[in-house]
């Protein structure tokens, strides 16, 4: 059997996780096909199909695709999914809100945010925010799985040559109507792919001081992060969170400032390769997954950290 | 209207879990329970809709084994009218809580079902989505902001791009984030008079749903630990330390 990724896109370019998703689907099933579902997306089927790992391109093309509801994708799903073992997504909103979804129609039980693929049927997940790690087989015989993107490198892009094959829609629900998506564009690197990030807490004080993580992020050309606390204030928007019910980062530097280091924020970096700490209590929590950690208060630490950056002649990018 | 609100018994999110040595689970001897965090959010969001006058009745449930009641009493106790209380031993699967909830709510009939947007135990993410399949309802998951309108909730949901609005008949099933409201604690007056209200029982083996685990779990270990690192003196090391030795600058 073959195993069917459901690709995430925004009708004109793949998303970043996409890639993820692919290298851990085929590690399950090298026989990978990948469903594009959208509207005027054939650019997208086109750049999936030349990625070496996709041996054959599903497309969907029709207006009630335009926006992304689960309630119109499930379906599409369903009808495609028959010859398939495991039909396969990322564990970010796109797939944690569709996924579900097709697993119940299947009636299989899914498994959800794999950061590894032991066998066809057994998989490891994180579970209690990241503080025990669960190796589980799935009886089902199809099979819903979620990757987690961050645990896997993107696949390459270039070199394939799968065949596209049209597929008709399939019904269409009124269940739910899209509305607006308030999407903050920023230059920045992306969050969830950035080599390094910047984070900050509650400790910032307000939405104002930012501009000192700011100012440092453009030097280090970083993503910028949050603690939950730091988004419930109103400091930052929440597509920044980090963390158990925000987002899974695994940067080559993570640098968390005014943070405490609550396990649900760990959750969602402490796999970073360097970590560094910047807080003015020494007894905090994150100083103990630090491998720098600096006790210092914030307000005097980043403008000299910005000015210790500027004396670089050179700064990776 | 009535509101069915999900709700499930955890070990507390300030626990430090361990894993257990025989590497079958995680320690719940003598550690505290509470409710799933958002959970307490979906009960906060549908006191209040009562309380605004657009819902009538509230009702609570949960699935799980005897001590599963206390949240459901604590539901009473901020606001819920009703409980229910399904049983069940062991493990239950996101698959089959949905299954058990679908016949919850062709007995309640309630137009809105509120949950959380994800248990902090498995971290699944999956119940409330499950449960809108079965029933073919729309789901609005990851929920900051409900706003009840005639026969329609606009939601405002919180996705890795910024913020999305939907509007979704009712019924619907609701998933909510912990921003979508700052919920209330329950005075002691009212935890006394929440002992008063009905706490309906049924055994999960009635509702005729195969509650089986599909995936086996075959170990829990602990995660490799990190090594632990240094505190540097100065910003001036820091940046040293960063470039020349971790080379990550
Ligand atoms: C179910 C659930 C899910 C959650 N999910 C997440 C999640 O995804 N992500 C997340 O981050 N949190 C999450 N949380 C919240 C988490 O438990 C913590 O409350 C939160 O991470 C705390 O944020 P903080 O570290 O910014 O704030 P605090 O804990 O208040 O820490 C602020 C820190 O700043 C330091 N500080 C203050 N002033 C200065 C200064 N001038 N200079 C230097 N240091 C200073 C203080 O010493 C302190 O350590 C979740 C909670 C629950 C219950
Ligand atoms: N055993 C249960 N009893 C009641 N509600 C549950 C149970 N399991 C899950 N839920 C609901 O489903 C939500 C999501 O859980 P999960 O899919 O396991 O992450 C929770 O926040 C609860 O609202």
């Amino acid at each position: 059997m073959s195993a069917l990724l459901i690709a995430e896109h925004n009708n004109k370019e793949i998303k970043p996780f996409t890639l993820n998703a692919i290298t851990a689907a085929s590690q399950i099933d090298q026989d990978l096909h990948v469903l594009v579902i959208g509207y005027s997306c054939e650019a997208v089927a086109k750049s999936i199909s030349e990625i070496p790992n996709v041996k054959k391109v599903i497309h969907v093309d029709d207006v009630i695709y335009e926006n992304y509801l689960p309630e119109n994708f499930t379906p599409v799903v369903i009808k495609n999914s028959e010859n398939y073992s495991h039909i396969i997504c990322s564990a970010n909103t796109f797939g944690k809100n569709l996924m579900p979804r097709i697993a119940a129609l299947l009636d299989t039980s899914q498994v959800s945010d794999i950061i590894k693929v032991i066998s066809t049927d057994t998989f490891l997940r994180p579970i209690y925010a990241g503080n025990a790690f669960a190796t589980v087989k799935s009886t089902d015989t199809k099979k819903c799985i979620t990757i987690r993107p961050t645990s896997f490198d993107p696949a390459p892009t270039t070199g394939g040559t799968a065949e596209i094959v049209k597929a008709e829609k399939a019904e269409v629900s009124d269940l739910t109507k899209f509305i607006k998506r308030e999407e903050v564009k920023s230059d920045r690197p992306e969050l969830g792919t950035a080599r390094v990030v910047i984070s900050g807490g509650r400790g910032m004080g307000s939405g104002d001081n930012f501009k000192l993580i700011t100012a440092i992020a453009d030097k280090l050309n970083a993503a910028i992060g949050a603690s939950r606390a730091a988004v419930d204030a109103g400091y930052i928007t929440n597509d920044h969170q980090v963390g158990q019910t925000g987002k899974v980062v695994v940067p080559d530097l993570y640098i968390a400032v005014g943070i405490s280091g609550a396990i649900q924020h760990l959750a969602g970096m402490k796999e970073s390769k360097i970590i560094v700490a910047i807080n003015k209590d020494g007894e905090a929590p994150i100083f103990s997954v630090a491998d720098y950690g600096l006790e210092a208060d914030l307000f005097e630490a980043l403008p000299q950290f910005l000015e210790e950056l500027n004396k670089l002649n050179t700064i990776q990018k | 209207m009535k509101i069915l609100v999900a709700v499930k018994r955890v070990i507390d999110y300030n626990v430090q879990v361990r894993v257990k040595e025989d590497g079958t689970g995680v320690v719940t001897d003598n550690v505290k329970m509470s409710t799933n965090p958002p959970d307490d959010n979906a009960i906060e969001e549908a006191v209040k809709i009562k309380e605004s006058g657009k819902a009538k009745e509230v009702v609570a449930v949960t699935i799980g084994d005897d001590k599963a009641q206390e949240t459901v009493r604590k539901a009473l106790a901020v606001g819920a009218d009703k409980g229910i209380h399904v049983k069940v031993d062991g493990i239950i699967e996101p698959l089959a809580v949905s299954k058990i909830l679908q016949k919850i709510v062709e007995k309640e009939k309630p137009d809105l079902v509120f949950m959380g947007k994800q248990a902090i135990d498995d971290d699944c993410n999956q119940t409330g989505q499950m449960l809108a399949a079965l029933l073919n309802w729309p789901q609005a998951t990851f929920a900051s902001k409900i706003e009840v309108k005639d026969k329609s909730l606009e939601v405002t949901r919180e996705v890795d791009e910024g913020l999305e609005t939907i509007e979704t008949n009712i019924p619907s099933i609701v998933t909510c984030d912990l921003r979508l409201n700052e919920p209330r604690y329950a005075s002691l007056p009212n935890i006394m008079k929440a002992k008063k209200k009905p706490l309906e029982q049924i055994n999960a083996s009635d509702l005729g749903v195969d509650t089986k685990p599909r995936i086996e779990q075959i170990r829990v270990e602990e995660p490799p630990k990190r090594k632990a690192g240094i505190k540097v003196a100065s910003v001036e090391e820091l940046v040293q330390k960063l470039k020349n030795e971790a080379k990550v600058i």
